[in-house]
């Protein structure tokens, strides 16, 4: 398996790289770490013309805390994430979720930003940044727009990214207080695509009722899907087995999961069900400690 | 900016193993391809050759990555160590000692991946816990050993490492 002829080019400036996108991003592609570009060009599911390869462009490779923000480039590697103190520290969820990435050795040279636009809907770092309630910021020509992770993810491997565009950084707002966090997820063998993944987020009071939270579904429909109504029965109320099992059920009937040869679609359903619970227990587990 | 059009050959410079190479390499060369066929390094094996058996994984500035999800153009200037930088002066790296000392292999196809994958494993944990031999391990497949034997080879190094 070798990939298709393609022209390439390496900028060495953010400028380069957008002046080569305007130019040649209808039949070109951007290359950051490749982990999933390349297996695909291997494959010949995709053979651009243009390669654009950006893993030079050393500017967008930083994970720092500004204007209480943390914000990530998006060449930012994968395993920096993962052995970030300062993300550990301001966005721990993010730092539970990158493990079930891959492997270690892909990991090495995966990154943030190609792992968003690539919009796999198991991927764990859309799914985390969804949960973060985190925005991207997109580069072009001449302008400079952020949208919502929210907002982000269209479809199956579909974002909101033009051909002339680039995804550059990512912001994710830090919290004023620590939250309880989880992020869980089941496959058949680790480093495999999720079948579902869970993410959770949860604000407790000192009497252990819950004031607010965030859960996040992957592997459940064709983008990361948040999964509020789930959150929303809980919010001033102490966890318990009863409403637990309630808010998995919410969860998993507001999915929409196709079944394919990984798993039937009831399997997913079941699954969604579990892995809303155990994010959510274990996010709560971690609010009461704080 | 580096550039290259489609059959365009690309002088490539890249140290590995401590000496400098310079070969030509089209644009979808693999770096896999580049250092077997280019630089005669056919001691990193290419198997699956879409990042999910792991037998090609080199260390690309001290990672462990796999080369057959990198093009060779793309390792311009870059340090490399493949399975050939093992062994020093004729004596075989500890790591390939204990490998053959724990049938840590049988026919030896994933091997030169896996020893790439345990030496920057073994720098970041100089005390492993088996569970996280086990994850590293998840990047590589071996069809023939069962694995056992290649975790007690790393086991085994780990200890000598600690005195």
């Amino acid at each position: 398996m070798k990939p298709a002829s393609f022209n390439y080019y390496r900028p060495s400036t953010l400028k380069e790289a957008l002046q080569l996108l305007q130019k040649y991003g209808d039949e070109g592609k951007l290359i950051a770490g490749g982990q999933s570009l390349i297996p695909i060009l291997n494959m010949r599911l995709s053979a651009p013309e243009y390669l654009i390869d950006i893993s030079g462009l050393q500017d967008l490779n930083f994970i720092r805390v500004e204007d209480g923000l943390l914000k990530i480039g998006g060449l930012c590697r994968q395993r920096s994430l993962e052995q970030s103190s300062i993300v550990k520290e301001v966005a721990p969820l993010l730092v539970e979720a990158v493990p079930f990435i891959g492997h270690v050795q892909t990991r090495n040279r995966g990154t943030v930003g190609g792992s968003l636009v690539h919009a796999d809907p198991t991927a764990e770092i859309p799914l985390s940044l969804l949960a973060l309630d985190a925005k991207v910021v997109i580069q072009s020509i001449g302008e400079v727009r952020e949208v919502p992770v929210q907002d982000f993810f269209i479809t199956y491997l579909t974002t909101d990214i033009s051909p002339s565009e680039m995804l550059t950084e990512i912001h994710v707002p830090v919290d004023a207080n620590p939250r309880g966090y989880a992020f869980v997820e089941f496959s058949r063998r680790h480093g495999d695509f999720a079948l579902v993944a869970a993410g959770c987020l949860l604000d407790t009071d000192k009497e252990g009722r819950i004031i607010s939270g965030r859960l996040t579904l992957g592997g459940v429909a064709a983008v990361p899907m948040n999964a509020q109504d789930a959150i929303d029965i809980l919010v001033g109320e102490k966890l318990s087995d009863s409403l637990l099992e309630e808010a998995g059920r919410i969860a998993s009937e507001n999915t929409d999961p196709e079944g394919d040869l990984h798993a039937s679609r009831e399997y997913r359903l079941h699954l969604a069900k579990v892995f809303t619970m155990r994010a959510i227990r274990k996010a709560y587990e971690r609010s009461l400690k704080l | 900016m580096i550039k290259a059009a489609k059959k365009e050959k690309v002088l490539v410079r890249v140290q590995i193993n401590g000496k400098f190479y310079e070969e030509e390499a089209e644009p979808r060369k693999l770096l896999s391809d580049f250092l077997r066929e280019e630089c005669g390094l056919t001691g990193t094996h290419v198997g699956c050759e879409h990042g999910v058996c792991g037998a090609c994984t080199i260390r690309y500035n001290g990672a462990a990555v796999r080369s057959c999800l990198m093009f060779a153009v793309q390792a311009m200037d870059a340090e490399i160590t493949t399975v050939e930088g093992l062994a020093q002066d004729g004596t075989r790296h500890p790591l390939q000692e204990a490998f053959t000392e724990c049938h840590g292999l049988q026919c030896g196809f994933c091997t030169p991946g896996i020893l790439m994958s345990a030496l920057e494993f073994l720098e970041d944990h100089p005390n492993p816990k088996t569970e996280e031999i086990k994850e590293m391990l998840s990047g590589h497949l071996c069809r023939c050993t069962g694995y056992k034997g290649i975790i007690e080879a790393i086991e085994k190094v780990a200890r000598q490492q600690n005195g």
